[in-house]
């Protein structure tokens, strides 16, 4: 099989990616991957080293999203400056009311996640639990699909469809 | 319980033994946690701290861990003994230097550990020897889930376990490893591996140095995202991916060093050999500094079968010490971890200047190290 980029060389590295249930494959040789800056040794140099995605530091600015900079949290009267300065925050309940303005925050720490999909206090009441738990589902579904293991991703999609 | 009852010897974390131990000293799993109903900590007024420290005390203090536990002031404890708690990794030195009530729970064998009042109003700890990731993430879990029965964490569906800091949100989870890695530094790739670690969200600090340095060539790396991933992920990508890369780039400097360069590392671990028996004043940094090639040199040969003339008269030496000092990776680090600036002055009784401290670290070393007839 050629190279689907210089259609010259043999291709030797096939890949596929799979999204929103569509599949693309590709289909390309050592010099055209190491172009594309795709690692193909099987040990990967240091420079190489998995996926990733660059933390980059905002500016104060862009720090936080739209919100009313005058907003005041009614439990502890935390502000948004404070935070600036301080680097914490003043009480939990300052995750709901400064929420639109941390997201952007919240986004850049957690490289694009923000949403909670690992252990959940078993106190919880129980339309709550059923929220995470379908997102823990959801995020178990998109790691079956990424290992390609599409026996425990059928499965996965019935689970969410009983729940739902 | 009194600090000079485990002074005198390693916990077991550090006793050189778990899975890859050649390179990764220890595993440690830390998790944040908040008491629903309170303000953070930097919000609270000393009356609060000390109402959350009472509340998780009672409660910690009455788990059944199968170990016996022990509650330290902080506040209360003299620097000395903080520090002390700082060098044997039981509280951070963050929660040494904090203001306000503020504690520490300690199992005696120190595995498990929870700070009261440090950054969050609990943060639990288990560390293990070796890459031992897995069996730390299960203890931990167990543990959390006994707290969780008797208190009502600050937990919200979205965002998961809510923490001071926006960075520890979701899981409060932080996942890490203890890595020597003096091969790395020895063929000039250590600036190579800081960089990919960093595109890969690992956090990496040197242990044991000032800022950045790594004395003793020994780092941690720690995952830094904590939200939208499941704990049971991190940990096995840790385990399963990022350990066995990094291991193996460790081990291909060693192996670099055996086949192109043994002149560096006979040099090395010979003037380590030298100087440990021979001198008479040592810092703290120089000690960690050739403590560290002497345990490169034993693990080189322990787990690649290395033979050059300084690891081999290393090994002599090893074999010629008196029985209960026999010279193996255990030892080394417990000369390490005892000549530490705390442990040193704790186990001698009293507070010591800067040269004295000096002149006993030698002292202890040289006698460790020297062969009896």
């Amino acid at each position: 099989m050629q190279c689907q980029i210089c259609q010259k060389r043999t291709a030797t590295i096939h890949l596929t990616e799979i999204s929103d249930g569509q599949r693309t494959e590709l289909h390309i040789c050592e010099h055209c991957a190491s172009e594309q800056g795709i690692a193909t040794h099987s040990q990967m140099s240091i420079n190489e080293l998995l996926s990733h995605l660059l933390a980059v530091q905002p500016s104060d600015e862009e720090m936080f999203g739209p919100a009313d900079k005058e907003l005041v949290c009614p439990t502890c009267g935390f502000t948004l400056d404070r935070l600036r300065k301080e680097g914490t925050l003043g009480c939990p309940a300052d995750y709901e009311v400064f929420e639109q303005a941390l997201l952007p925050l919240i986004e850049r720490a957690h490289a694009g996640k923000t949403s909670h999909c690992g252990k959940v206090p078993t106190k919880l009441p129980t339309d709550t639990k059923k929220f995470v738990e379908l997102t823990q589902l959801r995020q178990q579904l998109e790691e079956a699909v990424h290992d390609e293991d599409y026996e425990l991703a059928a499965k996965l999609r019935d689970q969410i469809k009983q729940l739902e | 319980m009194e600090l000079t009852e485990f002074s005198h010897d390693i916990n077991d974390w550090f006793s050189g033994s778990g899975p890859l131990a050649d390179i990764v000293v220890s595993s440690r799993i830390r998790l944040a946690r908040n008491l629903a109903g309170h303000r953070f900590l930097n919000s609270c007024s000393n009356e609060e701290k000390a109402e959350i420290v009472e509340k998780l005390k009672s409660v910690l203090m009455s788990l059944d861990l199968g170990d016996e536990i022990f509650y330290v002031s902080v506040d209360k404890e003299p620097e000395l003994n903080r520090n002390f708690l700082v060098e044997r990794h039981l509280i951070s030195r963050h929660h040494a230097m904090g203001t306000g009530p503020r504690g520490a729970v300690i199992a005696r064998r120190e595995s498990f550990t929870a700070m009261l009042n440090e950054e969050d109003h609990l943060r639990l700890q288990v560390l293990k020897a070796g890459c031992q990731l897995r069996a730390c993430a299960e203890q931990i879990d167990r543990i959390d889930s006994l707290i969780e029965g008797r208190v009502e964490y600050a937990f919200s569906p979205r965002f998961g376990y809510l923490t001071a800091c926006p960075t520890n949100l979701g899981t409060g989870i932080r996942v890490s490893v203890m890595l020597h890695m003096p091969a790395l530094k020895l063929t000039n790739q250590i600036d190579k591996f800081m960089n990919a670690a960093k595109d890969m969200n690992l956090a990496v600090r040197g242990l044991f140095g000032e800022g950045t340095e790594a004395a003793s060539d020994l780092y941690q790396i720690s995952n830094q995202v904590t939200l939208g991933v499941s704990e049971r992920h991190i940990v096995s990508e840790f385990e399963n991916v990022i350990i066995p890369e990094i291991v193996e780039y460790e081990k291909a400097a060693r192996r670099q060093l055996l086949t192109n360069d043994t002149d560096t590392l006979d040099d090395k671990i010979a003037r380590a050999m030298a100087l440990l028996q021979n001198a008479h004043l040592l810092s703290s940094q120089e000690a960690l500094f050739l403590l560290s090639h002497l345990r490169l040199g034993l693990n080189m040969h322990e787990h690649m079968g290395a033979s050059t003339p300084a690891i081999d008269r290393l090994c002599a030496l090893r074999a010629s010490t008196k029985e209960q000092d026999k010279l193996t990776i255990r030892t080394i680090n417990r000369l390490f971890m005892l000549t530490l600036p705390a442990h040193l002055q704790v186990n001698y009784g009293k507070s010591l200047d800067a040269t004295h401290r000096d002149a006993l670290r030698a002292k202890i070393i040289r006698d460790a190290l020297t062969q009896q007839s």
